[in-house]
């Protein structure tokens, strides 16, 4: 049967509502119907459609949220070996919140902020300490990390459920079209978390750690000292000069504040400090390769800011010279267990750090080099 | 069970609804490819067509659906990657391979070494993932 002859057969089959076998008829009032509905409830439709979709996330979001719970309530359980049942405590603690400062008047906001982080930092280490006795510092501060992630879980399905129910009640295609279309990268984070809680309830090495792990490498077999806030620093001679290098102290899931050790270390040495180097794990663009290493200038440190803006600050002050090697990575490889490639990078950076003094900085002179990220799992 | 456990099986199990649109979808379908066969003997062969594409399509598309959501339960659970601790012996070199434990941090001083009984040491603990093959754009 060539063309010619099936669409005159369909066109006598479907156009033709009088007449005409039942089949027919059927068919061709299946399209009239068709036609009616896409005109006057296409919209609608299309409203359904996307909420259906956002529906099967969120489902999807519950069953992680749940998971994440049930694992920190495990966690807690048998590490900490509570006298009382945890749950009720580890409900409340999920729903916790930090109100950024006032920016009205934006001078003086970045110490307001550190000021909040800390109260929000002791207050958490505090209710893991009620919820887990018997846990050693350690294992304190994985369940505190386990805890955020079941928490930044929770509030992801949180937000979802609200645009999603809000665009039920209101029937707005704008309000859910703006959910359906960051659903995937909503998504794509919420499975990222999922990942990290296991690694963080476990105590492995997560890929934010690279940083940390090249400054575990340099300074491991070197005599430490503690610097502040939770970091350790130890003097390691690199290609000829002295490397102050720096970590937050590990295995247990910390970050530290790096700003307030680099600043340590520069007032130590009376700002007599020839270049900084920071190493930190990068979010990469598509298309780029996991455990890429590549070099830049400026402080390679992310979070809220606070300790980024102290660095920038006393660097200025002393005006030293700042240069940053990043490993790239994406978001799922950044909170989930380490991968090879990432754990790799790590020799690969230190090639670079080598490099970048002997181009950089003279014999004799002093250098910080501080590894920046979650050193959960990275001793030292 | 837990609420959270209730919970949890409440959102992978699949709704009734699908399941049985799915099944109505499936008779419709195996009834027009039956209708096909029939208008094929009595020789009208264009209704035994378009029949037999209504009831390919309607086969094709229920076993999509069901697939799918088998494949979403499949999805909803977290998979946990096998995690790999490298042990060495920084004296006589000797390495050893073995799963994650509990408590394992990279430069922990463990059991001593099989050949120099010297303490060994973890020196990585990281995921092996196997790409699912690059993609063949030329970017």
């Amino acid at each position: 049967m060539n063309i010619a002859a099936v669409l005159a057969l369909l066109q006598s089959q479907f156009f033709q509502f009088p007449g005409g076998d039942i089949f027919s008829q059927i068919l061709t009032f299946a399209i009239y119907i068709f036609i009616f509905l896409s005109l006057f409830y296409g919209q609608r439709i299309q409203l359904h459609i996307m909420l259906r979709e956002v529906e099967g996330s969120l489902y999807k979001l519950k069953y992680i949220r749940d998971e994440g719970r049930r694992i920190a309530i495990e966690a807690i359980k048998e590490v900490g070996k509570p006298q009382t049942d945890p749950t009720p405590r580890v409900d409340r603690f999920l729903e916790y919140f930090t109100i950024s400062p006032q920016s009205l008047d934006p001078a003086g906001v970045v110490w307001k902020l550190e000021h909040i982080l800390d109260v929000r930092d002791t207050r958490f280490k505090d209710e893991v300490r009620l919820l887990a006795p018997s846990a050693d510092e350690t294992q304190a501060n994985n369940l505190e990390n386990t805890l955020e992630a079941a928490m930044a879980l929770n509030y992801i399905y949180k937000v979802i459920r609200h645009y999603f129910l809000l665009g039920k009640k209101t029937l707005s295609l704008y309000v859910i079209m703006q959910i359906q279309m960051i659903l995937p990268l909503v998504m794509r984070e919420a499975e990222a978390y999922a990942s990290a809680l296991k690694a963080f309830a476990y105590g492995q090495p997560i890929g934010d750690g690279v940083g940390a792990l090249v400054a575990a490498k340099l300074m491991h077999g070197y005599p430490l000292r503690k610097v502040p806030k939770d970091c350790v620093v130890a003097t390691v001679p690199i290609e000829g000069r002295t490397a102050y290098v720096i970590k937050a102290e590990g295995p247990g899931g910390n970050v530290g504040k790096p700003g307030d050790a680099i600043k340590t270390i520069i007032e130590e040495n009376e700002g007599k400090i020839s270049n900084i180097i920071m190493i930190d794990a990068a979010l990469k663009l598509e298309g780029e390769d996991v455990g890429e290493v590549a070099e830049g200038v400026g402080a390679a440190i992310g979070g809220p800011g606070v300790d980024q803006f102290k660095i920038e600050e006393t660097i200025l002050k002393y005006r030293i010279p700042i240069n940053a090697v990043i490993i790239k990575e994406d978001i799922g490889d950044a909170v989930s267990p380490m991968r090879k490639e990432v754990f790799e990078a790590a020799d690969k950076a230190i090639e670079r750090i080598k490099q970048l003094i002997l181009e950089r900085t003279k014999e004799g002179d002093k250098i910080i080099i501080c590894g920046v990220g979650n050193t959960i799992g990275i001793g030292q | 069970m837990s609420k959270a456990s209730s919970e949890a099986s409440a959102s992978t199990k699949v709704s009734s609804f699908v399941l049985l649109a799915i099944f109505i979808t499936l008779v419709v379908a195996i009834m027009a490819l039956i209708l096909a066969v029939q208008a094929y003997s009595m020789e009208s062969y264009e209704v035994a067509t378009i029949l037999l594409i209504i009831g390919f399509l309607g086969v094709v598309a229920s076993s999509y659906v069901l697939l799918q959501t088998r494949q979403r339960m499949i999805r909803l659970r977290i998979e946990a990657p096998p995690i790999t601790t490298t042990i060495e012996c920084k004296k006589c070199g000797f390495k050893a391979v073995r799963e994650f434990q509990r408590g394992d941090y990279i430069f922990k001083e463990v059991e001593p070494c099989q050949k120099c009984n010297e303490k060994m040491l973890i020196t990585a603990i990281y995921r092996e993932v196997r790409e699912k093959g690059k993609p063949s754009f030329p970017f």
